[in-house]
């Protein structure tokens, strides 16, 4: 017998679907099947029985193998190791609930760290944008409802985020758009003809790094200007004929992705995509939206927004919240030799950083939690391995329009196994220890 | 739980008629107490007045659009003072859009108690109550927005109160919202095809409704589910010169609509941040206030309350539930704007502003609000707000206060600006020398709004009995007369008591206290068609499913508080 849980939500991506289906176990310790989800959401529900998986805290050795700890042991290492930094790193939170990142920041701000999510290499350009020009957006069910005109610009949901074309964006048929694909006009800009391209009405091949440029003539020839022939690789009759089609349009939407918010230009390209959405609205009404990748990066930014007044790069480590990117993002700090003791948690830096910043991880005390075996946790000193935030245990998480949903437990998780709410929880317990004002 | 014994303060409490007498104020089991026997805790407040703790009904201090105004303004951050962290103080930062904790304290140190977040959207009504879950010491509640839903404007449209009504009761419940907030009714869901509706008899596009039919629909609704308190009206046209006609027209829309409820609250409507809508003129050329025209009203119709929205000539960073409002805002000013549309609900815009004195228009706009509240006749029934942020930030209520108390610091406030004559020469402020008392104050800021709201049984007054949220400020009444000394000593309350427990203590925060959250759980009779609805429009037209659109008590709240009420009959 196995019984079907329902309305379960996918801790893969910033999509957010929340109309997964689960047959568990009678016992409900096993996943047997999953329904709905994309081939990554169902791999990632079915990794959690991997039979490898590593159940308990581990210390690296001299010898670089591993020794099974407590998991007291790892709260009492990682808080000594948090109290005993100058500036201490507690990078990522973006794969997990937005309770263990309030816990989180009540270690950082009494060990005076540094507060930075997976942003700091991904959307935070798009974070800066909002700071210089703010973001007429809207969410997902509005595109899904109104939406005849869609621009995917250097994003590839085909790929990065499967479900988003059928749920909300091209497919969908909403209130006023009972026609699913057929009420709309898809455009993709992108320099690479990729899978999302292969959908669109129109395909615009943008030469690579030169997306500023081409926003740029987007916004001039909306007012009428006189373009030259060519700009981007793109004739200027196309951008032409491109602004008409958006401005014939009842609601146009700009999903943007990494393609254009660490191209050349970074927050300057999306600064520009920004303010076309801005202008469109003169002729009609139009909304951007940051195709957000981890599923609760989106949570990380808005819980540090609430405590401490910034979503991301923020140092704590003067007694109060300070934030300039460039200077208290991780990366810089790396780079620059200032942290000097590191928590990592639902993030994969050690595959995603620049190879310097990831020699300065690897250099001082670092402790990794992370439900598996990452480049992360191989450069750590310790792993603490918890229970999957999303399958083994709920939690608030925000999809990549904000939307705030709360996400299901599916299953238990391995027998002895932690959340990382619970462990997060020692560790704070431990630094009020070594601080001696516990409250 | 402390038993407290306040002696010998000046205490002023309209709930009870007291003006200021000297008086002991108990405490025990956190209500207020008629004596004690032997008190844990002595506090001597000779020479200082004694109020209940401050409620506000209209702030925007938790939810989406707030924290939007948070990250997208580093530079707000740098107006004040970021406050480091310190024994029981977490670290506390922003001056229009404070962090939770700085909300808190600044508050606190107001010493106010209660706080209603004035416009949830109900697809974020998570993200509201995960911001108020991290707001320490106060009580909050948020209002779910009602005004453009989609269920309400076709339930309204074909006339179907009952099925509106069940509607609302199920919405309230889901998102544990507290009252029936209507934002720009119409005008918001028009915005979403870059319209609005400017009038109540405006047509809402597609849906066939006007904006008078969901403010009289909403208010029925209201007062057939008996909620403690009345709709929650933005009406159309906010901001904009002359609209004052088209607030006449919709406060008008409340003759004749009895009150239903069984806590105690007298209005069926309470219009929000009215100053915003008592403006005279065609243009910004002659742009003129006509808050007497509208406070005339008012004052002649007992069944409506009003909060002020009071400009308090900051820089500060507006927000609302008025999508179209924001956008034509950042028509006038060129600042950043941010903008959302919320699926079948609602929306919101924020836009940064300077409310500069050397501006008219801001100097017309500061002696609307003024001038309406000291043309009120019943303070019970009009309230002081700043509709924070966006005419000003909540912290700036102890400079209202001063500037309604006292003639002087008006009009040295209108001497210093730019275009004196000509701020002067649109609004009557410049002839009013009424100076507000502090029982008038205690109205305006506790009895009253407590009042509206419907917790007037609870909260708002020094009445034994009344939850134990008391507030002593370092001000001597009788001994007392510079101005300044009013805006100071209510800006730094000397102790402050909440459900009995200590906040602050000699100025100093020494708890962050056991804060609750209010909600509404209303019975109404099981209506299957509503049901019906509610399941196929999930499925067809929202992005999360119904079953992970509610709001849980035990996951979302801290300490929830279910107002239940039994609407069946």
């Amino acid at each position: 017998m196995s019984k079907r849980l329902t309305d379960i939500i996918c801790p893969f991506c910033g999509t957010l679907c929340d109309d997964i289906e689960i047959d568990v176990s009678d016992d409900g310790k096993q996943i047997l099947e999953v329904y709905n989800a994309c081939a990554i959401g169902s791999e990632k529900f079915l990794h959690v029985q991997s039979p490898d998986r590593i159940t308990r805290p581990r210390m690296k050795q001299e010898d670089g193998s591993w020794n099974e700890i407590t998991y007291d042991e790892a709260a009492k290492y990682t808080a000594k190791v948090l109290c005993d930094a100058k500036k201490p790193l507690m990078y990522g939170w973006s794969s997990t609930s937005c309770e263990a990142q309030s816990i989180g920041h009540m270690i950082g701000e009494q060990v005076g760290g540094v507060l930075d999510n997976t942003a700091t290499v991904c959307h935070g350009s798009t974070l800066i944008a909002m700071q210089d020009v703010g973001i007429p957006s809207c969410t997902l069910g509005e595109v899904k409802n109104r939406a005849d005109r869609i621009i995917f610009w250097g994003c590839n949901p085909a790929h990065a985020h499967p479900r988003h074309m059928s749920r909300y964006s091209i497919y969908s048929r909403g209130y006023f758009t009972g026609k699913g694909s057929k009420s709309r006009k898809i455009i993709v800009v992108d320099p690479r003809p990729t899978d999302s391209a292969s959908l669109a009405d129109e395909y615009i091949q943008v030469e690579q790094g030169r997306d500023y440029e081409l926003l740029d003539a987007f916004r001039a020839a909306l007012k009428g200007s006189p373009l030259p022939k060519m700009i981007a690789g793109v004739p200027s009759e196309k951008i032409y004929e491109l602004v008409e089609i958006l401005k014939q349009g009842r609601f146009v939407v700009i999903f943007f992705g990494m393609g254009v918010t660490h191209s050349l230009g970074k927050n300057h390209n999306i600064d520009m995509a920004i303010a076309l959405t801005s202008d469109l609205n003169n002729y009609t009404k139009a909304s951007i939206i940051a195709m957000r990748g981890h599923y609760n990066v989106t949570g990380s930014g808005q819980v540090l927004g609430w405590q401490f007044g910034f979503p991301f790069c923020v140092d704590l480590s003067r007694g109060f919240a300070r934030y300039n990117p460039g200077e208290t993002s991780s990366n810089d700090l790396l780079m620059r030799g200032e942290v000097d003791g590191c928590l990592v948690i639902g993030s994969d830096p050690g595959s995603h950083f620049p190879i310097g910043s990831v020699k300065k991880i690897n250099a001082i005390p670092t402790v990794c939690v992370d439900p598996h075996m990452t480049p992360t946790a191989a450069i750590s000193k310790c792993h603490v391995p918890v229970a999957l935030v999303g399958i083994e245990v709920g939690g608030s998480c925000y999809r990549m329009d904000n939307v705030p949903i709360d996400s299901r437990k599916v299953v238990d998780p391995p027998e002895g196994m932690l959340t990382d709410a619970e462990f997060l929880d020692l560790v704070l317990k431990e630094v009020n220890k070594i601080k001696g004002d516990a409250k | 739980m402390t038993s407290i014994h306040i002696k010998n303060g000046f205490v002023v409490d309209p709930g009870q008629g007291i003006h200021g007498d000297k008086k002991d104020i108990f405490i025990e089991n956190g209500k207020i107490v008629k004596s004690l026997t032997h008190a844990e805790k002595t506090i001597d407040a000779s020479g200082m007045v004694v109020m209940a703790g401050g409620v506000d009904i209209h702030s925007h201090v938790a939810g989406a659009k707030v924290n939007v105004g948070r990250n997208f303004r580093p530079e707000d951050k740098m107006q004040s003072t970021y406050e480091p962290y310190h024994g029981i103080r977490h670290m506390a930062g922003g001056t229009s859009v404070p962090t939770v904790f700085k909300t808190a304290y600044a508050y606190a140190d107001m010493g106010y108690t209660t706080v209603i977040e004035a416009a949830m959207p109900p697809l974020y009504a998570r993200h509201t109550h995960e911001e108020m879950r991290d707001t320490p010491i106060l009580d909050e509640a948020a209002l779910p927005m009602f005004g453009n839903n989609w269920f309400i404007l076709d339930y309204l449209k074909r006339g179907e109160i009952e099925n509106a009504a069940a509607y609302a009761a199920w919405l309230l419940r889901a998102t544990k919202g507290y009252g029936i907030k209507c934002v720009n009714p119409g005008g918001t869901e028009a915005w979403a095809w870059g319209l609005n509706c400017l009038s109540i008899d405006d047509p809402v596009p597609y849906f066939d409704i006007t904006p008078k039919q969901i403010v009289s629909g909403l208010m029925e609704v209201n007062e057939s589910l008996h909620l403690p308190h009345s709709l929650h009206l933005h009406s159309n046209n906010l901001g904009n010169p002359g609209n004052y006609t088209t607030t006449l027209d919709t406060l008008k829309l409340s003759e004749g609509i009895k009150p239903n409820n069984n806590f105690n609250r007298e209005q069926v409507l309470h219009h929000t941040h009215i100053q915003f809508h008592s403006y005279g003129g065609t243009t910004w050329a002659d742009f003129e206030s006509k808050g007497k025209e509208v406070m005339d009203y008012i004052n002649n119709n007992p069944t409506v309350t009003c909060d002020i929205g009071f400009v308090t000539l900051d820089e500060t960073t507006t927000m609302t539930g008025d999508g179209p409002f924001e956008y034509h805002l950042n028509k006038l000013n060129h600042l950043k704007w941010a903008n959302t549309d919320v699926e079948l609900e609602c929306g919101s815009g924020i836009v940064p502003y300077v409310y500069s004195k050397d501006v008219y228009v801001c100097g017309v706009q500061w002696s609307i609000g003024l001038e309406m509240a000291l043309l009120a006749k019943d303070h019970m029934r009009c309230h002081l707000t700043t509709d924070h942020p966006n005419a000003g930030p909540f912290w700036r209520y102890p400079r209202v206060m001063k500037w309604l108390m006292s003639e002087k610091a008006r009009n040295d406030v209108l001497a210093s600006m730019k275009n004196e004559d000509k701020v002067r020469d649109r609004s009557t402020l410049g002839s009013i020398d009424r100076e507000l008392t502090l029982y008038e104050i205690a109205q305006m800021t506790r009895a009253g709004p407590a009042k509206a709201l419907g917790l007037s049984s609870s909260i708002g007054s020094l009445t034994p009995g009344m939850q134990a949220d008391v507030a002593v400020y370092p001000y001597n009444p009788e001994t007392e007369s510079d101005p300044e000394k009013i805006e100071w000593a209510f800006s730094h309350a000397k102790y402050l008591i909440k459900s009995g427990e200590i906040i602050l203590n000699d100025g100093e925060l020494v708890s962050n206290g056991n804060k609750k959250t209010y909600w509404v759980d209303v019975t109404t009779k099981p209506n299957r068609q509503v049901e019906r609805d509610i399941d196929r429009t999930f499925v067809k037209y929202y992005t999360v499913t119904k079953n992970n659109y509610e709001v849980t008590e035990h996951e979302f709240m801290k300490n929830p508080c279910a107002v239940k009420i039994d609407a069946v009959q």
